[in-house]
């Protein structure tokens, strides 16, 4: 009865929320921020932004979802395409088939899975890169960059819960 | 219906997942081989981006005069005596330059020399900034309706920052000089040797195919050679830093912590779009970096 056309605009914005966010994200880590260093050590938010999905309802966000998202990122990072497509849905998929071992478990467990998928998926994103480039990279800012994604990981998870609080409780 | 659904989706998402997977694989070998389809999927996205990026990148500019408005200020008076040294000083080479155009003009004249044409170049805004720890390029917001084209130079009033390598309508990607993929001929401008500036992804560049016999010391100037066309001959790059394990390095002019303007220079002048005359080419009459006479 009450499903007039505010109340589908509203469910309609509220399924795009997931997609929308880890968009965003993308738009920010991309951002031209004049602090030396930013662009190289910025957190991969998008990253963080799958896992939380992937283990919290993946329904929310479907895999062909990731690999639109993905595809952006790569168009505009500069990054070989594909090689940060194929890292977001790699970790989409290993998170989603864990997702059991997530289930119930505490903030912390959950970040240091992060912590692992994080750390697999820049040694995954560096492996694809030297061999689509050629050559060698040095992976040392890759380990900040790592690093700073683990830390980024809390206030990611308290955006996106926010965010799930807004959305439909059937999705 | 539930109970049936479920394991079904489960199937259904795991296949979709390995088909995206294997997609995603096909795109990085067909980009690998240079393909067009990779190539015009990429423009694609980062002209439908480029907009948004420069309405949000506002407030980050906003903030950032913010903040450079009030460090002026605090350093008005050190800035103030700093200055007045500089134009004493500037003035010595002020009327050291006008007495050595006017030489130089007059020796022109003699030997029937044309100079280098002067480059047009247009000015473009950084709206993305893809300094990741594998690649080192930057999201302009111009493109081919401006008159852009692959292998124009990026500048900046410092210094060369890189080469355009992706043109869309209104986006184009510069590679910078620091990439692993960048590689650009250049010459000591000292000795005039030749060599080849290549990337590798840290902030500081290599010499390679350097002449045996060239003997080096930092501080030497580093520019543009032109050899290979392409890039206009002259372009600042760098000073030589030094040799750090039997690899020369190259300190580039640019601050790569300041990129939010860049100038493309066109070099090739024959094809210059009439919107380049006109409007938007030239800032103030101030001439294009690099396109200074050479002496």
């Amino acid at each position: 009865m009450k499903s007039g056309f505010w109340q589908r605009l509203d469910t309609w914005a509220r399924r795009f929320l997931p997609a929308g966010l880890c968009l965003l994200f993308v738009l920010v880590t991309v951002l031209p921020v004049p602090v030396p260093g930013y662009a190289s050590l910025v957190p991969m938010l998008a990253l963080a932004a799958v896992f939380f999905w992937a283990v919290h309802d993946p329904r929310l966000l479907p895999p062909v979802v990731v690999f639109l998202i993905g595809l952006i990122q790569d168009s505009l990072s500069g990054a070989p395409m594909g090689t940060g497509t194929v890292v977001l849905l790699a970790v989409y998929g290993v998170t989603v088939s864990q997702r059991r071992y997530f289930h119930n478990r505490s903030f912390i467990q959950v970040w240091v899975g992060f912590m692992v998928m994080a750390s697999a998926a820049a040694a995954l994103g560096w492996l694809l890169t030297v061999a689509v480039d050629g050559a060698f990279a040095p992976p040392r800012a890759l380990l900040f960059q790592s690093l700073l994604t683990v830390g980024a990981y809390p206030l990611v998870t308290w955006v996106l819960h926010r965010a799930q609080r807004l959305l439909p409780a059937e999705a | 219906m539930v109970r049936i659904a479920v394991p079904l989706r489960g199937a259904a998402h795991r296949f979709a997942l390995g088909f995206l997977i294997v997609t995603a694989f096909g795109l990085m070998f067909l980009g690998k081989a240079d393909n067009q389809f990779v190539e015009r999927l990429r423009t694609a996205v980062t002209d439908v981006a480029t907009p948004i990026l420069e309405v949000a990148a506002e407030p980050i500019s906003a903030v950032n005069r913010a903040i450079d408005h009030v460090r002026a200020l605090a350093a008005l008076h050190q800035e103030n005596a700093r200055l007045r040294e500089e134009v004493e000083r500037l003035r010595g080479w002020h009327a050291a330059a006008l007495r050595l155009e006017t030489e130089n003009r007059s020796f022109r004249d003699m030997l029937n020399y044309r100079g280098p044409e002067r480059n047009a170049f247009v000015s473009a805004r950084v709206v993305a900034d893809g300094r990741g720890p594998f690649v080192k390029s930057l999201l302009v917001n111009i493109g081919t309706r401006d008159g852009i084209e692959k292998g124009h130079a990026a500048v900046t009033q410092l210094g060369l920052v890189g080469r355009v390598t992706e043109v869309g309508e209104r986006s184009a990607r510069i590679l910078m000089m620091t990439d692993l993929n960048s590689r650009i001929p250049v010459l000591i401008e000292e000795t005039r040797a030749r060599a080849i500036l290549a990337g590798d992804n840290t902030e500081r560049p290599q010499l390679v195919f350097l002449p045996d016999a060239t003997r080096l010391k930092p501080g030497q100037r580093v520019v543009t050679s032109g050899h290979g066309g392409g890039l206009p001959h002259g372009l600042p790059v760098g000073v030589v830093s030094g040799v750090e394990k039997g690899i020369p390095r190259v300190r580039p002019f640019v601050d790569w912590g300041r990129l939010e303007y860049v100038e493309i220079i066109d070099y090739d002048v024959d094809n210059v779009p009439p919107n380049l005359s006109t409007g938007r080419s030239g800032k103030s009459g101030a001439p294009p970096p690099g396109a200074g006479s050479a002496p």
